[in-house]
């Protein structure tokens, strides 16, 4: 299983998301080609209800676990599902650009 | 964590009020995400301090255990952990970072 496929699973396992988006965006950093280094998340969950912005990444780590330690990068974008509707189903996420400081862990 | 490092984090964020652990410098970062968490208070035109993660590779590591956060950057406002890019961002954004440092520099 690739580690875009481990994750997917993982955050479905654990966070039954109601709407989840994961794009691999190693391409955009100076990594080897078809690299699972970074990535971008968009995830409403019910989960998130009572939980403040820390504490949802937090959650998101933990639903990972050692992956986490496998990756570089994951921008997140938490959401609880009348968020996600408040939003109208739909939020801007732009990753940073790479400076190319580091090519291992995070 | 070292006693030693810990006693240093606590310094660092208590010592303060807003501190950036980071890859690389404010003049320059090391990556984008610490890049882009500098920009942020550098919008807000706010005095802050940053420690190179990449130049102390115990503190690298140690920071992640002591926030509980695995990833860098790292902010603290006022000795708080408020969290890494895409949270200094988002609250920068809708405005809320701009009212926790007014309140913690007491302006």
């Amino acid at each position: 299983m690739t580690i875009t496929e481990q994750i997917q699973q993982r955050v479905r396992e654990a966070l039954a998301p109601e709407h989840f988006e994961l794009v691999n965006e190693s391409y955009m950093h100076s990594v080897p080609a078809g690299s699972e280094s970074h990535f971008k998340a968009i995830i409403v969950s019910g989960r998130f209800e009572g939980q403040g912005r820390v504490q949802r990444q937090r959650t998101v780590f933990a639903a990972l676990g050692e992956l986490t330690g496998r990756i570089h990068a994951l921008t997140m974008k938490t959401l609880t599902p009348a968020e996600w509707r408040e939003a109208g189903g739909a939020v801007e996420s732009q990753s940073p650009p790479c400076l190319g400081g580091s090519k291992a862990d995070g | 964590m070292s006693p030693d490092l810990k006693a240093r984090i606590e310094n660092d964020i208590k010592s303060n009020k807003i501190m950036i652990f980071m890859k690389g410098s404010r003049d320059f970062p090391q990556c984008g995400f610490s890049a882009a968490a500098v920009d942020v208070f550098n919008r807000l035109g706010v005095d802050y301090e940053t420690r190179d993660v990449l130049a102390d590779m115990d503190l690298r590591q140690g920071i992640k255990e002591f926030s509980n956060w695995p990833t860098i950057p790292q902010v603290y406002v006022d000795g708080e952990f408020i969290g890494g890019c895409d949270i200094v961002r988002e609250m920068f954004a809708n405005g809320e970072l701009e009212q926790v440092v007014s309140k913690a520099l007491g302006k």
